[in-house]
């Protein structure tokens, strides 16, 4: 995505050119556009299982990517969507392996949670929360053993914090100093437990403290300050000094996923997020007063959005459901698979 | 199955058991994420948080190792934790300490300490997800001498069974099948008896083949039968219900009588329930047999996304053909 082509040599200071903030616009707007298809596709019964939208965190995933260069990695857990566009992942594969066809990414084999890309770097789509965590600092371990100066991007959120897991990699990581960028994606909400109910430190970032690992808190809402903390971390995992925190507050419009009751907070309090801090509107705003965009320029840019967005979604439903033999593949290694005998 | 304007379905029953059980005992308490505020994921908790307050029905920090592990740990104290694991599939975090301990503590303590605790987990196929949100993995409880691993299959059976479980001085790993949450009602009478763990149940007399099944698997097994009396052919069906400690006597008692042993669950087949099932009747009844035992499972893989999951599934097609085969044997 064009987001990508930003130098992760620009300055610290925001001097972000016209250019940029397009491309921030655009991939953000990409991502709340093909989210909301996602729930009218849910809510069609053409996406099953589970569905976690990303609609409201769009600033994050594309402020990291900013500073990315090729070659960096990237791991998240299940609220996934937003990743894999931002790193240039097909919205048309990502849409047919949520309705679970065999032009999803995952050949409709994994769903929402489950996909990855070995050409994008995009190492899954996790479901079990917490339990990528290690698998970044894993990543980033074969990089420095290989020499190059590529980063992991980690992200996991603010329930997953309270995983012992994560901890062990705090501790791996900064023991062997590790290219690591551990991002707090923090939504304030592990599912419907407020942070203050289920975390005993109001900030999560200082837990890197106690092993010695440099962190921050970013504010999500706006994507070039999650640019300019990205800038900053990576150079300081390329730079080989091993692992950095970036607790990234954010929030997330939808339910934690597409059966979820709301009881845990309230209407209003979604409301004046969406009012006051939606990250799509704060770029739309800067490019108007910028004089750097016209009306006119932003509507054409949500036209082409809306045109790959309805692209994928036809996609989605036109490729056909995975074969019936498929069920026995990709278990073992070809020909050494089970064998089915009355299926 | 029930008319679905009577009585309750499981979600609510467990949900009676569970208010039940706290009114009863002030040593119980809820713990788990969003068991509180939220009721659950799939509301089995709802209301608990009002009428117990937040000191026995706790929202904890999304950590299964440590939510089991505090409880084991309450258990050993005094108390009777009821914690619930979000989806089976989570539960994986949590299994160094339930082998570890929670299994362990009475052996280890020669019956000094015990853990009187039950962990709750939805399991099983049925809501169009995946793997770990849909997987049957009762045999890596089954496996562990010192644990009781518990399946209803309905709704007065997760009733009775749960108010046994809490009782019970010894931990209990209770799966729920969360495709019978809302597929079925059963009225549960004010004073209804709680379950004796380590029995099987005959649900239905035949005299031609016994069919074994649980969980959300019985009902297929219970329509097979039904729709295959139509040919004459008369099955037995047994809800096992407690897959550890197994009671195999009622079984081999029916397979002594019809000859015939055909099993029905959903896990993947290889070194499963149906497999030790098979062997404990081979033991007892093996000359009673007059044809190979069969079985229907899930299959040796992981439980796909949902354009699959009804391959992936025992079908009533395959457990009535595997019937017929064997009346034809």
């Amino acid at each position: 995505m064009a987001a990508r082509k930003a130098s992760a040599k620009s300055a610290a200071k925001p001097n972000v050119s016209a250019e940029e903030l397009m491309a921030y616009y655009r991939d953000m707007l990409l991502i709340r556009r093909f989210e909301e298809k996602a729930g009218q596709l849910y809510g069609m019964g053409l996406i099953g299982g589970f569905c976690h939208l990303y609609i409201g965190q769009e600033a994050v995933v594309v402020g990291l990517e900013a500073a990315a260069k090729e070659g960096d990695k990237r791991i998240t857990s299940y609220r996934d969507h937003g990743h894999m566009l931002a790193c240039g992942m097909d919205p048309k594969g990502v849409m047919a392996e949520l309705t679970g066809r065999e032009g999803g990414y995952s050949k409709g084999k994994g769903g929402s949670m489950h996909m990855f890309s070995k050409e994008k770097h995009f190492y899954g789509g996790h479901g079990i929360v917490g339990a990528q965590v290690p698998l970044g600092a894993g990543l980033a371990f074969s990089d420095k053993y290989k020499g190059n100066d590529n980063v992991t991007f980690t992200y996991f959120g603010d329930g997953a914090a309270n995983q012992g897991q994560v901890y062990e990699t705090f501790n791996m990581a900064a023991l062997w100093d590790l290219p690591v960028i551990f991002v707090i994606e923090n939504n304030q909400y592990a599912m419907g437990t407020a942070q203050a109910r289920s975390t005993s430190s109001a900030d999560i970032y200082v837990r890197g403290e106690a092993f010695g690992i440099p962190g921050e808190i970013v504010d999500g809402m706006d994507v070039l300050k999650v640019k300019e903390a990205s800038e900053k971390a990576v150079a300081h995992c390329r730079a080989g000094k091993g692992p950095y925190i970036l607790e990234i507050k954010t929030y997330r419009y939808r339910g934690h996923s597409m059966s979820d009751p709301a009881k845990y907070r309230t209407r209003e309090e979604v409301q004046k997020m969406r009012e006051e801090r939606d990250p799509i509107e704060a770029v739309r705003s800067l490019l108007l007063t910028g004089k750097h965009a016209s009306e006119d320029d932003l509507k054409a840019i949500d036209k082409e959005i809306k045109g790959i967005v309805n692209d994928a979604a036809e996609f989605s439903k036109e490729s056909p459901e995975p074969a019936l033999e498929e069920l026995w593949t990709d278990i073992y290694a070809k020909g050494d698979a089970p064998q089915e005998e009355d299926a | 199955m029930t008319d679905a304007s009577d009585g309750l379905t499981m979600v609510d029953a467990i949900n009676r058991a569970l208010h039940e059980a706290m009114a009863e005992d002030d040593t119980t308490a809820v713990m788990g994420q969003d068991v509180g505020v939220n009721g659950g994921v799939f509301r089995v908790t709802e209301g608990l948080i009002d009428d117990y307050g937040v000191a026995r029905v706790i929202d904890t920090p999304l950590a299964e190792s440590g939510i089991v592990g505090l409880a084991i740990g309450m258990a050993m104290n005094g108390a009777r934790p009821i914690a619930e694991m979000q989806f089976s599939g989570f539960s994986y975090y949590a299994l160094a300490q339930i082998e570890n301990h929670a299994a362990r503590i009475r052996w280890r303590t020669r019956g000094a300490h015990t853990v009187p605790l039950v962990i709750r987990m939805p399991y099983g196929a049925g809501v169009r997800a995946l793997e770990h949100h849909s997987e049957s993995r009762e045999v890596f409880y089954g496996h562990m001498p010192g644990l009781k691993t518990v399946i209803p299959a309905t709704p007065a059976r997760a009733h009775a069974l749960l108010h046994a479980a809490i009782r019970d001085p010894d931990p209990v790993i209770f799966m729920e099948p969360k495709a019978v949450y809302r597929q079925m009602r059963e009225p549960i009478a004010d004073d209804a008896e709680p379950a004796q763990i380590g029995t099987s149940r005959v649900v239905r007399r035949g005299k031609d083949l016994t069919l074994v099944s649980y969980g959300a698997m019985l009902h297929r097994a219970l329509e097979a039968a039904e729709t295959l009396a139509a040919e004459d052919i008369d099955i037995e069906v047994i809800d096992i219900e407690t897959i550890a400690p197994l009671d195999a006597e009622t079984i081999a008692k029916s397979v002594g009588q019809t000859g015939r042993l055909l099993i029905v669950n959903e896990a993947p087949p290889s070194y499963g329930a149906a497999g030790e099932i098979a062997m404990r009747v081979i033991e007892q009844e093996f000359y009673a047999l007059r044809v190979p035992i069969r079985r229907v499972c899930g299959w040796d893989v992981h439980v796909p996304f949902f354009a699959r999951e009804q391959t992936y599934l025992p079908s009533v097609d395959r457990i009535r053909g595997a019937a017929r085969a064997m009346m034809a044997d």
